[in-house]
């Protein structure tokens, strides 16, 4: 396998392989589900709480583990629990960084107990950490073909109102809008996400498709559905460009996508000083 | 009726949009403040002042349905507060918006009708015109295409003001409206909110810590202190004479030459309610 300059034959090489096509199909779909989750994630300033999700799902994964069940079942049910569990509390007690953490930590360790449990391949621990994309079958990329309609058509239907709810809550809940249903429906959508993109990018990295791509764009763009639209647009490029550089090198997947993602935000952010600074100079001026 | 309820003026009770008979408001184990009588009618401005924690958001809270009296009566257009009422415009005192929420003015102000609305329909023009017009009507469409996060107090006020009055409401509630704003600035949405008011005919109640840069404006005042709420004209509340029968206590209302006032004695007082 060698890198020819030649975009179309290196594709063309690279789908050949079944593994490949999955790692490609997987992938697009999950970029899309966390760019868009991604962006209510960081409106809502709920990325520690994503996070926690991704940890009570490796607790899951690794029990399910031990019982030979497929992991995604696992984080489905850990981050679901963990996700109804906070919407239970409501909007406030999502920020309540302590608690969450203490929940976290113990969900981690019950993982790690589940893991030393676990007399099959360490691999299987390690992938749910770190992701292992390229170890995905086609019933996992049915399932997240599920996943992924399932998102998208829920927030298309509550598209405006969890907008509403998450720019503004006070007017929102003073306008009757159901609180409770979108904080639930909200956390239920990410806690889908999370453990979907936990194939790509494992739970430990979880931040570089569910919360960098929306910073960068909330950086870019000041209307929502265009944030959303470059969310997307930089998830997707992450996975690709990540996916196409691991075919040729021998390092994970995650490595190319955590490592493309922040790039990207480093060079917005670089782009906006600067620019800001050539606004400061002519003001001065 | 005006039989039962010695202490309202019949007169206005029933042509009155907003008004309460021997409310009593609080929590399950704690009474904020008990037994208001009040009656505005359509156009008024009215300020509810009052200490820290006296309960003035409680009222709001109560007048949009959010939380139930725990005694007497409260009506807004007629009929118990129910929450979602379109006929209210509701600016709360703090918006989670902070110097990093990137989303244009425009947005938010057009979430006021929009975000209602379920199901994705991303081209609605309708809405874009209205959160124009109601951004023009507080003169502030110089900044709708600019960021919340980097706008100054004032200017988020006027955002704030036009996202509460894009849904054409009767009744404006204001929560601190006027709180981190200089004296110019404050003197400036005063006379913006006096002028949408009046030419709107909407009753307003603005929540205010101090009293006297609205007192040119208002035609009525809501006094909550240390669990009691005293309602009326302000030259007829604001005496030394009202607020010390009232309260029960020795009340001082100082008036300098200029007609400003100084309450004296409740700030500090928090009996027992």
């Amino acid at each position: 396998m060698a890198f020819s300059f030649n975009l179309l034959s290196d594709l063309q090489e690279m789908w050949s392989y079944q593994f490949m096509q999955h790692a490609f199909e997987a992938g697009t779909l999950i970029a899309v589900i966390a760019g868009v989750m991604g962006y209510f994630v960081v409106l809502r300033r709920s990325a520690f709480t994503a996070h926690a999700f991704s940890e009570i799902g490796f607790a899951g994964a690794a029990g399910v583990l031990l019982l030979g069940i497929n992991p995604i079942v696992g984080l489905l049910l850990g981050s679901s629990l963990g996700g109804l569990a906070i919407a239970a509390l409501g909007r406030r007690a999502a920020n309540r960084d302590t608690q969450i953490g203490i929940v976290l930590a113990f969900a981690l360790g019950l993982g790690v107990l589940f893991i030393s449990l676990y007399s099959g391949y360490a691999t299987a621990a390690y992938s749910i950490l770190f992701g292992q994309i390229l170890g995905i079958s086609s019933s996992d990329v049915l399932l997240t073909l599920v996943a992924a309609l399932i998102i998208l058509a829920t927030v298309a239907i509550i598209y405006r109102p969890l907008l509403f709810a998450s720019l503004d809550e006070d007017v929102a809940e003073a306008k009757g809008m159901p609180m409770l249903f979108l904080g639930t429906a909200f956390m239920l959508l990410v806690a889908i996400a999370v453990s979907f993109s936990v194939q790509v990018i494992g739970v430990l990295l979880i931040f570089s498709l569910m919360v960098t791509p929306a910073a960068t764009a909330q950086r870019m763009a000041r209307q929502p559905q265009r944030a959303i639209m470059i969310s997307v647009a930089v998830a997707l490029f992450a996975t690709w460009s990540g996916l196409f550089i691991a075919f040729y090198e021998p390092y994970p997947v995650s490595f190319f996508i955590t490592g493309i993602v922040f790039t990207l935000y480093l060079m917005v952010r670089l782009i906006q000083r600067i620019g800001r600074g050539k606004v400061n100079h002519s003001l001065q001026k | 009726m005006s039989l039962t309820l010695p202490r309202l003026r019949s007169v206005g009770v029933e042509s009155s949009l907003i008004a309460a008979e021997n409310l009593t408001a609080g929590y399950r184990d704690k009474i904020v403040w008990r037994e208001a009588n009040f009656a505005f009618g359509r156009g008024e401005l009215v300020a509810v002042i009052g200490p820290n924690a006296a309960g003035k958001t409680t009222l709001f809270r109560l007048l949009l349905g959010l939380q139930q009296p725990i005694g007497g009566t409260i009506k807004i257009f007629g009929a118990p507060p129910k929450r979602g009422n379109p006929r209210i415009g509701y600016v709360p005192q703090r918006h989670v918006i902070d110097s990093e929420t990137n989303i244009e003015a425009l947005e938010l102000v057009r979430l006021a009708l929009s975000g209602k609305r379920w199901g994705f329909n991303p081209f609605s023009h309708s809405d874009r015109d209205a959160a124009i017009a109601a951004l023009e009507a507080v003169d502030a469409m110089e900044v709708a295409h600019r960021p919340l996060g980097v706008l100054s107090g004032g200017e988020l006020q006027r955002i704030f003001l036009a996202e509460a009055l894009v849904s054409n409401p009767e009744v404006l509630l204001l929560d601190e409206p006027l709180s981190n704003l200089d004296m110019r600035r404050e003197t400036d949405l005063l006379h913006l909110v006096d002028d949408v008011v009046r030419s709107r005919g909407i009753t307003a109640l603005l929540i205010a810590h101090n009293i006297n840069p609205l007192l040119p404006h208002l035609d009525k005042v809501v006094y909550i202190a240390s669990g009691r709420v005293a309602t009326g004209k302000p030259s007829e509340v604001l005496t030394s004479e009202s607020l010390t029968a009232l309260y029960g206590i020795q009340v001082e209302v100082l008036r300098d030459p200029h007609g400003n006032v100084a309450i004296i004695g409740l700030e500090e007082h928090h009996g027992d309610v």
